[in-house]
């Protein structure tokens, strides 16, 4: 067990090394336990304006019941406040979760905002921090519940109680195909014995925070605090696929002055970035977080945000941010791992493609 | 960087429960040692950072490897930095450092001495040092061959017996 965000969080369990418990989750199922996050619901006229002024997501577009990764952005700078999952429940009515690790952070942000908003003569935005959802359910067919969707969904537990229905995403937060249950706290323990025994040890386990960054990291995703922080934009990140297109256009979003100039590469008269997010395969040792990339002629140009050995590509996958101009996939640079010098690449990611389930290939 | 013993306290009490208690040991030191003429030959001791040194007999020399604890709270074992040789240290300096897919861990000389040679299966097959840490063999998962000075043998005396180290993982 190991702190996190103010938890007690597993790094792994009795059962299974990290090593093991990723690929049984490539090849299988694991059940991870996320619940030091923070959920959040914002409901009122007013909720898509706010929204869409603190992220630069297209938040108009989104259809109910369907969500997506964004972040929250601090006014003028653009830096990143916090990714964060944003899905739409009703016209009016979002359900957001952020990082543990942020949450007096974004608590006072929310807060802030919303003043601000109110103060500017933006119409009403209810605010709620969760600990569960309950609502009523809808009809289920997980084949039909795609990558980014969600539905409220009550589940058989055993000795024959049902559950309160329970909020069921289909997102990515391994960079596997999979399902975000939130739960009611009191039935916390009843669904997860549940999915347990039902599923079978064959077929589902639990896993920690160990299998969970090597899926992650081959994934290509990033981790708040480590590959993301306040002072960093979503172009710089590579990241601006979070922008939405018409909010291109039409800005009104925290940053946008900055953001809207960096989306445009200096080649093509914007002002791009200085330095952007970018992927490693490392030679030899494994370059891990704090690690210096370094050109030919040993000088620095960026630095490592998060790396691992990859137990599925039995490689060394590594990210971080690589001065403007060094960025391209198959650019060679170096990394220095205790004091040595490694050879390394620059590489799309993810390095392991995602199987998010978006629906069988039309016939 | 930090020492195995950094990295493995968050683990150390819940692989106790598991692994230590089901696992045969696979590297039983002793019983590999009934060829020895004298009974001071070959003395084992470990480190508070879960390393381990085997003395010679005759005080000059000495094997150095991560003691089975370590290797199994540490997981599989992905790649392991071995020091260019000869190399002079002092107890407490680095030797190398042992990877798997959570951490990076120095190995730390537990006594001051010179590094004369390096086990290069461990560059290959770093998985040798899950297999058999405390195996001293040519298949086994030890980590240098050591010159002892006079310092290192005093160095050795402060360390601990199997027996201490035993209690000490189980704190």
């Amino acid at each position: 067990m190991v702190p996190f965000g103010g938890f007690h969080m597993p790094v792994q369990y009795a059962t299974q090394s990290v090593s093991a418990s990723h690929h049984f989750t490539r090849s299988h199922a694991s059940l991870f336990d996320v619940s030091h996050m923070v959920q959040h619901r914002f409901q009122g006229p007013g909720a898509t304006a706010f929204l869409e002024k603190v992220t630069p997501a297209s938040i108009s577009q989104l259809g109910t019941h369907n969500g997506g990764l964004s972040t929250l952005l601090w006014p003028v700078t653009g830096g990143i406040v916090d990714d964060t999952i944003i899905t739409r429940l009703g016209p009016q009515l979002f359900y957001v979760v952020t990082n543990a690790g942020c949450r007096e952070k974004d608590l006072k942000y929310f807060e802030e905002q919303l003043a601000d908003f109110k103060k500017s003569g933006g119409q009403d935005v209810e605010w709620e921090v969760l600990d569960g959802l309950l609502v009523t359910p809808d009809e289920v067919d997980l084949q039909k519940l795609y990558f980014g969707q969600s539905q409220f969904i009550k589940i058989k537990l055993l000795g024959d109680k049902v559950s309160s229905p329970l909020l069921v995403s289909r997102g990515g937060y391994t960079g596997e195909d999979g399902f975000e249950i939130s739960i009611p706290g009191h039935e916390t323990v009843a669904v997860t014995e549940t999915l347990l025994q039902t599923a079978t040890v064959e077929k589902l386990q639990l896993a920690g925070l160990g299998a969970r960054d090597s899926l992650r990291l081959e994934a290509g995703m990033c981790l708040y605090g480590h590959d993301l922080d306040d002072s960093t934009t979503p172009v710089e990140a590579a990241l601006s696929w979070v922008i939405g297109k018409d909010r291109r256009v039409a800005g009104g979003f925290h940053g946008e002055e900055v953001i809207l100039r960096q989306l445009t590469p200096k080649s093509k008269g914007g002002i791009g970035v200085e330095r952007r997010r970018i992927g490693l395969i490392v030679e030899g040792a494994p370059a891990r977080e704090g690690a210096e990339i370094v050109d030919e002629k040993g000088e620095k140009i960026g630095n490592i945000t998060s790396g691992c050995p990859s137990p599925t590509l039995k490689k060394n996958v590594a990210m971080g941010y690589i001065k403007d101009g060094f960025h391209k996939s198959g650019t060679n640079v170096e990394v220095i791992v205790r004091g040595k010098k490694r050879t390394a690449q620059v590489t799309k990611m993810p390095f392991v493609p995602s199987r998010y389930w978006k629906g069988a290939a039309p016939a | 960087m930090t020492s195995i013993a950094r990295s493995l306290r968050p683990a150390a009490s819940r692989l106790l429960a598991s692994s230590r208690s089901s696992q045969p040991c696979r590297a039983c030191p002793f019983a590999a040692r009934a060829f020895s003429a004298s009974r001071a030959a070959h003395v084992k001791k470990y480190s508070k950072d879960h390393e381990w040194v085997e003395l010679s007999a005759d005080n000059k020399t000495a094997i150095v490897g991560i003691s089975e604890y370590a290797a199994n709270a540490l997981g599989d074992v992905v790649y392991v930095e071995l020091p260019t040789v000869p190399l002079e240290v002092a107890a407490g300096d680095s030797i190398g450092a042992v990877e798997s897919v959570k951490s990076a861990s120095d190995i730390i000389s537990p006594i001051t001495c010179k590094v004369t040679a390096v086990n290069s299966l461990l560059e290959e097959k770093p998985g040798s040092i899950n297999n058999g840490p405390e195996d001293d063999s040519s298949a086994g998962g030890w980590v240098a061959k050591v010159e002892v000075p006079e310092a290192g043998v005093k160095d050795f005396e402060g360390l601990m017996d199997a027996e201490t180290y035993k209690e000490f993982t189980e704190e």
